[in-house]
């Protein structure tokens, strides 16, 4: 089966400055992926060329086997709401759902029906709060029944009842058309309930992506007194280093049991994993000035 | 019908907190074989959850031999975890009752109360296997 989305060795540049680059990475069908990362990341830059708006300076991108910008066909599969929503203000609830069936040839009146029997088809979307907007925004993409579903910060400006009500529509849309999301937000909280899948984006590069469980199954926090650090059995990488006091704090990344009872060992939550990949630079802070005269055996 | 929580805190996956639950209903007796667990649809409206997720978690109670899917009427419970002793349950929780009230009484709180019991399971369980 062709992934949903997929990329190789893709960038973009605006001028000078590379907003994505060497982006390599396959989501698999059926996933509900979590596009994370801080501001100016480079999310919207890979949601912008997965539609298709901008064309890729380096590298490609290809959508459900295809090229959005050659063979933009494609998009009829594809659902995208922009960051905000943006919907025709001064359109009726009910003229904006219209122009959705028009101007889509598949166009599943039950989906979107599901979703807006709470709104007043006369209102101006103008006049909708927030929740109702991004409920309708959500009845507009999921109306086409797309096979890929991309969302660019659906929660910003949602207080957290309507955040929580827009999860359950989108889940429910999802159950119900089987489609491939991906959600970009910057807060890891709001998708962390969801997602299956991660890509990490920082500073236009991918830090990390892989199926969240398999991830948290790799990474362990090791907890122990300080010490120098030679190789601990089971450790493959030690992902970040922290020390306070005399407390050593380790994020690794693990190819076997830690059975080491000098450390506790603990599983990760995915936003301090996370957290720790986002980290501008992961090198280990300096060593303490006391010298101890012991070497580790693990 | 069984009615799922989550718990984001407790490190455990949500996968697996939708099993826990089902088994400790079994094992409860608040669901007996015939009864019907949520729909996908369902839980996933009402937990705002991956879909994906619940399906997992039915698969495995399925691979397990404690429910199995009809297609097109949804997932229904085939076996039971009880074992016959849910007759003692009701005399073994009054018990109970007795024994927490008087840990109150001597001042344990909750946390203190668990901590006992889990450290008395364990002792017990190492008794046994030596």
């Amino acid at each position: 089966m062709t992934a949903p989305l997929a990329a190789e060795g893709l960038g973009k540049r605006f001028r000078r400055d590379w907003a994505l680059r060497d982006c390599t990475l396959t989501i698999p069908d059926g996933a509900i992926v979590g596009l994370a990362g801080p501001n100016a990341a480079g999310k919207s830059t890979l949601l912008a060329l997965a539609t298709g708006l901008l064309g890729p300076t380096e590298g490609t991108i290809s959508v459900l086997g295809l090229d959005p910008r050659r063979d933009a066909s494609v998009l009829a599969d594809v659902g995208y709401v922009a960051q905000g929503a943006p919907l025709y203000r001064s359109f009726t609830v009910a003229e904006t759902i219209e122009f959705a069936r028009r101007t889509n040839a598949r166009w599943d009146d039950r989906v979107a029906d599901g979703l807006l029997t709470v709104l007043d088809a006369k209102t101006r979307v103008g006049a909708l709060s927030e929740g109702d907007r991004g409920r309708l925004a959500l009845a507009l993409v999921l109306g086409k029944r797309p096979r890929l579903l991309l969302l660019d910060e659906p929660f910003a400006g949602l207080d957290p009842l309507a955040g929580r009500e827009f999860l359950q529509l989108l889940m429910d849309g999802v159950a119900e058309t089987g489609a491939t999301v991906v959600i970009a937000s910057h807060v890891i909280a709001d998708i962390e309930r969801v997602c299956d899948h991660i890509v990490l984006l920082a500073d236009g590069r991918v830090r990390l992506e892989g199926n969240v469980e398999e991830l948290l199954g790799t990474h362990r926090i090791l907890m122990g007194p300080r010490r120098p650090l030679g190789t601990i059995r089971g450790v493959r990488e030690v992902v970040r280093e922290r020390h306070s006091g005399r407390q050593l704090t380790l994020l690794v990344t693990t190819d076997g049991p830690i059975v080491d009872p000098s450390w506790t060992v603990d599983r990760v939550g995915l936003e301090e994993l996370l957290l720790a990949y986002m980290a501008p630079e992961r090198l280990p802070t300096p060593q303490p000035p006391e010298k101890v005269p012991l070497r580790w055996h693990g | 019908m069984i009615e799922f929580h989550l718990d984001p805190r407790s490190g455990v996956a949500t996968y697996l907190q939708i099993v826990q639950q089902v088994k400790e209903a079994l094992r409860l007796g608040t669901i007996e074989v015939g009864d019907q667990l949520p729909t996908v649809r369902e839980v996933v409206a009402d937990l705002a959850i991956n879909p994906n997720t619940v399906a997992k978690a039915y698969r495995d109670l399925e691979r397990e031999g404690l429910v199995v899917a009809r297609q097109g009427r949804g997932t229904f419970v085939s076996n039971t975890l009880a074992r016959g002793s849910l007759r003692h349950h009701e005399q073994l929780r009054a018990d109970f009752e007795r024994w927490l009230t008087e840990a109150d009484e001597a001042g344990l709180d909750e946390e203190s109360i668990k901590a006992l019991v889990s450290a008395t399971l364990r002792e017990r369980l190492a008794r046994r296997v030596a």
